[in-house]
């Protein structure tokens, strides 16, 4: 599934100071969709190269870093249960710094 | 459920009319982008209202760092001065640390918002305040209370450039999560005296700036989603110092709060607002700096402590007790001076001390 992935506020550079990437993620084998919990861990191992600390705690986005799919806050989407589909903007905004 | 994807076939609580767009995480509502500006604002603008916090014709400075903080701060303030017509003349106060790779790029931002938003403003350096860039702190104290030594710097860098400008009022971009946070490091360090003041929305009436923090109650989550759809222009990288802040624990523990409770962090600042100081405590006395005349609560106020440590080479005065601080057995008297001998002797490695009168 062809996905544009965009990091901002700081989070590029974990991943080599690139603010946005065009990737292309296997969907689960078993019933050909991808949630937004999927995309994470595939983020982690493949795009994050350093201090994965700062993007993930535990299974999820640590907090403080927002997720909009689509232009849309993801808690209203269903958070990580959310679907995604061919084409989708996926954006991980940090807000962990100062004012 | 159907699909479970994208459900989003309710419409803005608020309005019923547009998509939502965002779920407040104030309130939980599922609310559109427009609907989001307009009760974000209100809110603020009752905050400002039902706490007096200006007056028409008041010169206003706004702490701006470039952060996303500030930046709404600015934007906001100056769209509701207009709205509601406050009659304010609004001012951006930049504070320049020196930190070299940080805050030289978000001064950038800053010089941006001066004319992005048509505020006039005025940067103060720790170098010519104090004869100190932050870097050069560091290299001296090395990376641990590095955020001590520019805390204590900036409020007295703000309240100069204030002075310059001749404002009324300085306001901050501090924001509920910060409140809160500020309450429970107030309560590990056992530190009374602020715990009673850190959650008033006002400081400084009785002296020369009063500052006031119009996002007493504003949800930092609420700030980051208004910047982020109306595409403000602001600058986001932590300061490279800062990882070693003990601030670190308590934010971390907020936003874990928040993630199950968000009403948490109202709770801590109501908490903060309603407690009360057994009248046997002991509290410190106000008075003013014998050095430069700013506000403390010794015969030496913090900075002028710290600067004393910084110019005779001894980094760690105002930082560590008295006899660590100082190599060999001199020790500082109560009032946190050194004995007539020590004090006599030849400075090791001063520099120009910024002057510092009030």
């Amino acid at each position: 599934m062809r996905l544009t992935l965009e990091f901002g506020g700081g989070l590029d550079l974990l991943c080599q100071s690139v603010k946005i990437h065009h990737v292309d993620v296997t969907p689960n084998v078993e019933n050909g969709k991808l949630t937004l919990r999927d995309l994470l861990s595939w983020v982690r191992t493949s795009l994050i190269k350093e201090r994965p600390e700062m993007f993930m705690k535990g299974d999820s986005v640590r907090p403080g870093i927002l997720v909009l799919v689509n232009d849309c806050d993801w808690e209203l989407c269903g958070g990580h249960d959310t679907e995604l589909e061919e084409k989708d903007v996926v954006v991980f905004i940090s807000t962990l710094h100062g004012g | 459920m159907e699909e479970g994807k994208r459900a989003v076939s309710r419409l803005c609580s608020i309005c019923s009319q547009r998509r939502p767009a965002l779920k407040r995480p104030k309130t939980l509502e599922q609310i559109c982008r427009e609907c989001f500006y307009a009760v974000f604002e209100e809110e603020i603008h009752r905050v400002i209202m039902e706490n007096h916090l200006f007056k028409a014709g008041e010169r206003i400075a706004v702490a701006a760092s470039g952060g996303k903080d500030s930046t709404v701060l600015a934007y906001v303030l100056s769209e509701l001065n207009r709205r509601h017509d406050y009659g304010l003349d609004l001012f951006l106060l930049s504070v320049d640390e020196g930190i070299t790779g940080y805050r030289d790029d978000s001064l950038e931002t800053v010089k941006r918002n001066e004319i992005q938003y048509g505020l006039p403003l005025k940067v103060v350096s720790y170098k010519d305040l104090y004869g100190w860039t932050m870097d050069e702190i560091v290299k001296v104290i090395g990376l641990k209370n590095n955020c001590t030594f520019c805390g204590v710097f900036r409020r007295q860098a703000l309240d100069r450039g204030a002075a310059l400008l001749k404002v009324d009022k300085l306001v901050t971009g501090h924001n509920a999560d910060d409140m809160a946070e500020t309450v429970l490091l107030n309560i590990l360090r056992g530190d009374i005296a602020r715990l009673s003041r850190c959650t008033f929305i006002m400081t400084g009436e009785d002296g020369p700036i009063p500052r006031c923090k119009p996002f007493k109650y504003t949800y930092e989550k609420e700030i980051d989603k208004y910047a982020y759809f109306k595409k403000l222009d602001y600058f986001s990288t932590e300061c490279i110092y800062s990882p070693n802040a003990y601030r670190g624990f308590a934010r971390e523990f907020i936003k874990d709060l928040e993630r199950i409770r968000p009403q948490a962090i109202l709770d801590i600042i109501r908490s903060g607002e309603d407690f009360r100081i057994s009248s046997s405590t002991r509290m410190p006395d106000q008075g003013t700096c014998e050095r430069c005349g700013y506000i403390s609560s010794q015969k030496l106020c913090k900075a002028c402590v710290l600067l004393e440590g910084l110019n005779r080479g001894l980094p760690k005065l105002g930082i560590s007790r008295a006899r660590e601080a100082i190599n060999g057995s001199e020790k500082l008297d109560k009032s946190g001076r050194l004995p007539k001998a020590e004090a006599e002797r030849p400075i090791l490695q001063s520099k120009p001390c910024g002057n510092l009168e009030f």
